[in-house]
């Protein structure tokens, strides 16, 4: 086991946790990130201006901790743009075929205890263990 | 406007939460979900973390019955296991498994616009604008205003 910041990723969970309850408890929304930004890039207009607040939000809270201090996030990743792209596209189209993501089926909806999203999240997340493994370890799945 | 600063302030938390529990850098995502090498339990106590508060605030939504700035709770409305619904999840894994990115993070680190970020956000934006083109939007059939509820989980 490395690498382990249980401290931090619990913490952090419960500031998420917080914010999902919040959006329910205010607003009587469900904190789904792909829903609520897929949303904002659908056709039918009227309802996309809490979807912008909280995209906002999410884009402020890197913004303000630079002020205190923090750099700004620039995450280690692949230099091949062609496989981001592709994992852009599959995380985009997939979200939306699939109702959801980590946020909207992972933990809004094992907090709801919905047989639906727990099924979503064990299939996301079997599948991308099983990616994780052929990239990194050829077929060690 | 209290549902728009709402809004914000839950956005705002929930970006800060990512941030802190390093769900925003992509090694510790696909740390986790490298079983079989170095394995990083940290998004397993994100996930604990985040479950738990939010069940306890959402029995509490339930109880109260109505939000404080808007006028009813838009749960979601289904339960039905669909082709669609899986496949998008395998879909979705592929991508998050390839990248070690989902779409809340993809947003927090936009801020720091760096190169293989924006092109995540990019695609991903194309991959959703995608899939609203296709001609059969799955198997809702329309009860909540689509105006409002959308039909998505999350």
């Amino acid at each position: 086991m490395h690498n382990l910041t249980a401290l931090s990723g619990l913490l952090g969970g419960a500031l998420i946790g917080l914010a999902t309850a919040g959006l329910m408890l205010l607003t009587g929304r469900i904190a789904g990130v792909s829903g609520i930004f897929g949303g904002l890039l659908a056709w039918q207009p009227g309802d996309r201006a809490w979807r912008l607040a909280f995209v906002a939000g999410l884009m402020a809270a890197p913004l303000i901790a630079s002020l205190a201090g923090a750099p700004l996030p620039r995450p280690a990743m692949s230099a091949n743009l062609a496989l981001i792209a592709v994992g852009g596209l599959l995380v985009g189209f997939g979200s939306r075929m699939g109702s959801g993501c980590t946020s909207g089926h992972g933990i809004c909806g094992f907090a709801r205890l919905s047989v639906r999203s727990i099924a979503v999240t064990l299939i996301f997340m079997g599948t991308a263990i099983v990616t994780v493994a052929v990239v990194r370890h050829g077929f060690g799945s | 406007m209290s549902l728009l600063l709402a809004c914000f302030g839950c956005g705002l938390m929930f970006g800060a939460g990512l941030l802190i529990s390093g769900m925003t850098q992509p090694e510790k995502v696909q740390g986790f979900l490298d079983a079989f090498g170095a394995w990083d339990a940290t998004l397993a106590f994100v996930m604990a973390g985040a479950v738990a508060v939010a069940a306890t605030g959402f029995a509490l939504a339930r109880r109260r019955g109505a939000p404080v700035f808007a006028s009813s709770n838009l749960w979601p409305a289904r339960s039905d296991i669909d082709m669609p619904l899986v496949a998008g999840a395998v879909l979705f894994g592929l991508g998050w498994g390839l990248v070690g990115i989902c779409p809340g993070p993809a947003l927090v680190n936009l801020a720091g616009l760096s190169l293989p970020i924006v092109v995540f956000v990019v695609a991903m934006a194309l991959g959703m604008i995608g899939f609203g083109l296709l001609p059969t939007r799955s198997a809702s059939s329309g009860t909540a205003n689509p105006a409002v509820a959308s039909r998505a989980d999350g």
